[in-house]
């Protein structure tokens, strides 16, 4: 499948094509679910609890359903016809709650009503009496011998589980990913250099500006159909089907645009709840959360983490030890995948003797959290590199040279039985080191950092697409993958255009309506270009080889396709179908993965001020090892993105609880990068080396940065002098931890 | 309900309002014109910026009544204006956009900071924009986009 680009020409691919989506989007045409209005539609809102823990006492709902305007109330407890359990790895979660609350926020009773207004008025008006029971609001707290168990009876699997078979959990652990590999302790005893801590990573809000919307309308007939702000709607349509009993044929998702995803929308969120509602309502009902509603909806898992690294004395690294403890919330949502992958990034691309991972994923009673870009890598690299760069300290080496020295070439194991590094990790490092001018000299309280990793990507290799020319010539692309604002539809077109020669005017790529749109997997994991658009060079190349079939020797020219259809069918119409199916070469499994190893690598200078704390991002490299780049600016664009939510989730995002709630509910005190956050510089390299299982030998980015980036950030700080141990880097934390160094006496500057 | 007056995109609107209906709510909901979006509720991320007489306002936190006897101009209307080519060619060349969810907003604060003459710097630009979020871009091809109407050369 790999193709060396240099010895390929192409007339699509490699060139900045405009986003095929840009006029709509600019000219504030482009639907979201939110756009949408139907005929009788009605509006829902959602009752949450106030409290982290409690039995639900009483629900009186009499003053709401008196309301003029309501059309329903739902409770939990009218849910009694399904097993109103979901959850795709872990079902354990119920549409609404129905005796307890296991998180401040959780769903109680939602309401439909003619307007907006009504029902969240009426939502207000429902009384509920809790009787308190007490929380684990931490992962200590969670993990302690007495604590309450926010779950009862074994486990069930969800429908895409893919983990392998699910065990007891231990207490309120609810997946455990261990891996073990060479003598750790052997490694340990022989080493000179030991670098050990532990730390702290935070809770954070992806901030889709689009909050989850969804319109569910159920009629007897035709079952469920949804409009729906979900990244992943054949996943969705299959959790819906499985909670409702339906067939598969008689659930339809339809996804327009998404205002952002970043892992927010994958796999089933708001969707249950509105068509439990619409279902009881007789009509469609459309919900859409408010930001302190999606911030609870699903956030990322915060962490707590110890690390160990064993090295010679001259910088060879010979072992790591890992244990964490990552926290899921009330409901498992997605937390033991993202408990895998950060097991997977725990070592580091390094040549290791030996090394242990322990990682849990816990129970706690908050917000259940889920998938958040570049998820695990984004939660160990800042670690694993800031031990790396301790080792080379106390060597006395170069930071670049114990990475040149120590990082695995393409080809070496990663993890066993698993794919080997097929990435050249030492030579983007050096991109970064002479982007970021690695040996000149700095300014005062300034440092800079890099940092290596990966990201097991790709997800479940299952996507298919199909490509309909039709009689006058042009091709409709049908595929499953939702535009998210990455640009796949822009990349499609030029994939599809390639392959058939076409100018890219002459494709159109529709999408994500489960009834007319071939199956795909999901999007997120960084899997669109690479496996969907495999799919879509799969489905051009097939109506390709049927259009050289009747052109039966004839050169194969665009201009000529209505003719050969004309051949073929003996009238102006009819049509060619082509189709493109990706699936597993084995079976897929987790374990035999991943796809692709998405590469981790990033460059940053800051500067810190040493009375007030604040750090300045002065420069910010980032590297899009991207196989073959279809559209560089989109992997540029996409990558800058990456970087800048990065830089937040380093400087200054964080979710904060006050007994369970989240504190900073609102964008007023949940900050996120402005314009003015960018950095002096930013640089984003982007190398083509062809060794990517995709389309003209591409891979997936737009994770990476967003792992890279903190990671960078942290390591210059640490060498501007300031080693922090807990994200983020707050003016105030960084100046307590100046404090701290001036008082032990080792503050360098 | 009380009698609002206003005019939405040069088109006279006279319709009875609730007291506490929100602009947005208004545009969206009554109008149909969608393209001002729903977001933070609480006048920090700019995706429900429309102009008010030419300045703009965040109209999740606006009443709809404040627009009486005044000019509302939202992306709707600035799309049909024939200056949105120049917008439209700006941010399309630097993929000024992603998923779009923002854009609209930021389109109509771009029009009146230029109106305004307020965008002589990289600072100002910067300064000017800082009240609309994008989540997407990281800002590099909006600043281009923005840097190329406003006849900056940028860093």
């Amino acid at each position: 499948m790999t193709v060396a680009p240099e010895t390929q020409t192409f007339s699509q691919v490699g060139k900045s094509l405009s986003r095929v989506d840009a006029g709509e989007k600019l000219r504030g045409e482009a639907q979201f679910v939110g756009d949408i209005s139907l005929p009788h539609m009605l509006h829902g809102a959602v009752l949450r609890s106030p409290v982290a823990h409690a039995r639900i006492a009483s629900i009186d709902t009499s003053t709401a359903e008196a309301l003029p305007g309501v059309a329903c109330i739902l409770l939990g407890r009218d849910l009694d016809d399904i097993d109103p359990h979901y959850g795709h790895a872990i079902k354990d979660r119920p549409i609404l709650a129905v005796d307890r609350v296991r998180f401040a926020g959780e769903p109680v009773a939602a309401v439909a009503a003619e307007d907006a207004a009504t029902a969240a008025e009426a939502a207000r008006a429902i009384e509920v009496a809790y009787d308190e029971l007490p929380p684990v609001l931490t992962v200590e707290d969670a993990l302690a011998e007495d604590a309450p168990r926010l779950h009862e009876g074994p486990l069930r699997a969800g429908l895409f589980h893919g983990l392998g078979e699910l065990r007891e959990p231990e207490g309120n652990v609810c997946y455990r990913y261990r891996i073990d590999r060479g003598e750790i302790e052997s490694a340990f005893d022989h080493a000179a250099i030991v670098v050990e801590g532990e730390y702290t990573f935070p809770a954070v809000y992806q901030y889709a500006m689009e909050t989850h919307s969804v319109i569910a309308h159920v009629e007897e007939g035709t079952g469920i159909t949804l409009w729906a702000s979900c990244q992943h709607p054949f996943l969705v349509r299959a959790e819906l089907a499985d909670l409702f009993g339906v067939p598969l044929a008689r659930v339809r998702v339809l996804v327009p645009f998404l205002g952002g995803g970043f892992g927010s929308k994958s796999y089933t969120k708001m969707e249950p709840v509105t068509v439990a509602l619409a279902r009881k309502a007789g009509r469609p009902v459309k919900i859409v959360n408010r930001v302190d509603e999606s911030m609870v909806t699903t956030r990322r898992h915060g962490m707590r983490c110890w690390m160990r690294t064993a090295a010679t004395g001259d910088g060879r690294l010979l072992g790591r030890d890992v244990r964490f403890f990552l926290d899921t919330g009330a409901y498992a949502d997605n937390g033991p995948r993202v408990t895998a992958t950060a097991g997977d990034a725990a070592p580091g691309p390094y040549r290791w003797a030996a090394y242990r991972v322990d990682g849990a994923c816990v129970y706690t009673n908050t917000g259940p959290a889920g998938s958040y870009r570049a998820f695990g890598a984004a939660h160990l690299q800042w670690i694993g590199e800031s031990q790396v760069d301790e080792v080379a300290r106390r060597a006395g080496i170069d930071r670049l040279q114990i990475r040149r020295e120590n990082l695995l070439v393409p080809g070496e194991e990663l993890r066993a039985g698993g794919k080997p590094l097929d990435a050249d990790l030492i030579g983007d490092v050096e991109q970064v080191a002479g982007a970021l001018g690695w040996e000149e000299p700095k300014r005062p309280y300034t440092g800079r950092g890099l940092a290596v990793g990966l990201l097991a990507a790709g997800a479940h290799p299952v996507s298919s697409a199909l490509a309909r020319l039709e009689s006058d010539g042009r091709v409709v692309v049908l595929v499953g993958t939702t535009e998210v604002g990455q640009g796949a539809r822009t990349v499609f077109t030029q994939i599809a255009a390639e392959e058939l020669g076409l100018p890219p005017e002459r494709v159109v790529v529709q999408g994500a309506d489960t009834r007319y749109t071939p199956y795909d997997r999901s999007t997120g994991a960084s899997r669109s270009t690479t496996l969907a658009g495999l799919a879509v060079q799969r489905a051009a190349a097939d109506l390709r080889a049927q259009l050289v079939e009747i052109a039966g020797g004839d050169e194969l020219d665009p201009d000529d396709f209505p003719a050969l259809l004309v051949r073929r069918f003996g009238f102006a119409g009819g049509e060619l179908l082509g189709r493109g199916e990706v699936r597993p070469q084995g079976t897929g499994s987790y374990a035999e993965g991943p796809v692709f190893w998405e590469v981790c690598v990033g460059g940053a200078e800051v500067e810190v001020e040493p009375d007030t704390g604040v750090v300045r991002v002065r420069k910010l490299v980032t590297v899009a090892d991207v196989g073959k780049a279809i559209n560089p600016q989109l992997v540029e664009r996409q990558d800058e993105g990456g970087a800048l939510q990065g830089l937040g989730n380093a400087l200054f995002e964080e979710l904060v609880f006050a007994d369970g709630q989240v504190a900073n509910d609102t964008l007023l005190d949940y900050r996120v990068p402005k314009a003015s956050d960018l950095p002096d510089e930013m640089t984003c390299v982007i190398v083509e080396n062809g060794d990517g299982p995709g389309p003209f030998g591409a891979k997936g980015c737009g994770e990476g940065a967003q792992a890279a980036v903190p990671a960078a950030i942290v390591t210059a700080l640490a060498d501007a002098g300031v080693e922090v141990k807990e994200l983020p880097l707050t003016p105030e934390r960084v100046w307590r931890r100046i404090r701290e160094l001036k008082e032990e006496g080792t503050w360098p500057n | 309900m009380i009698a609002l007056e206003t005019t939405v995109n040069g088109r006279p609107v006279s319709l009875e309002i609730e007291p506490r209906e929100l602009l947005l709510d208004l545009l969206r909901e009554r109008l149909g014109l969608t393209g001002a979006k729903r977001s933070c509720d609480v006048q920090v991320c700019g995706a429900c910026t429309v102009l008010i007489d030419g300045a703009p306002v965040s109209s999740c936190c606006t009443l709809a009544h404040e627009a009486g006897g005044r000019d509302v101009l939202t992306i709707e209307g600035l799309a049909r204006k024939p200056e949105f080519a120049r917008f439209e060619e700006a941010f399309v060349r630097h993929a000024g956009l992603q998923c779009g969810f923002c854009t609209p907003g930021f389109l109509l604060t771009l029009k009146a900071l230029l109106e305004a003459g307020e965008l002589g710097s990289e600072e100002a630009l910067v300064h000017g924009l800082d009240g609309n979020i994008c989540r997407c871009t990281g800002y590099r091809g909006i600043l281009e986009a923005a840097g190329e109407l406003a006849g900056l050369e940028l860093a």
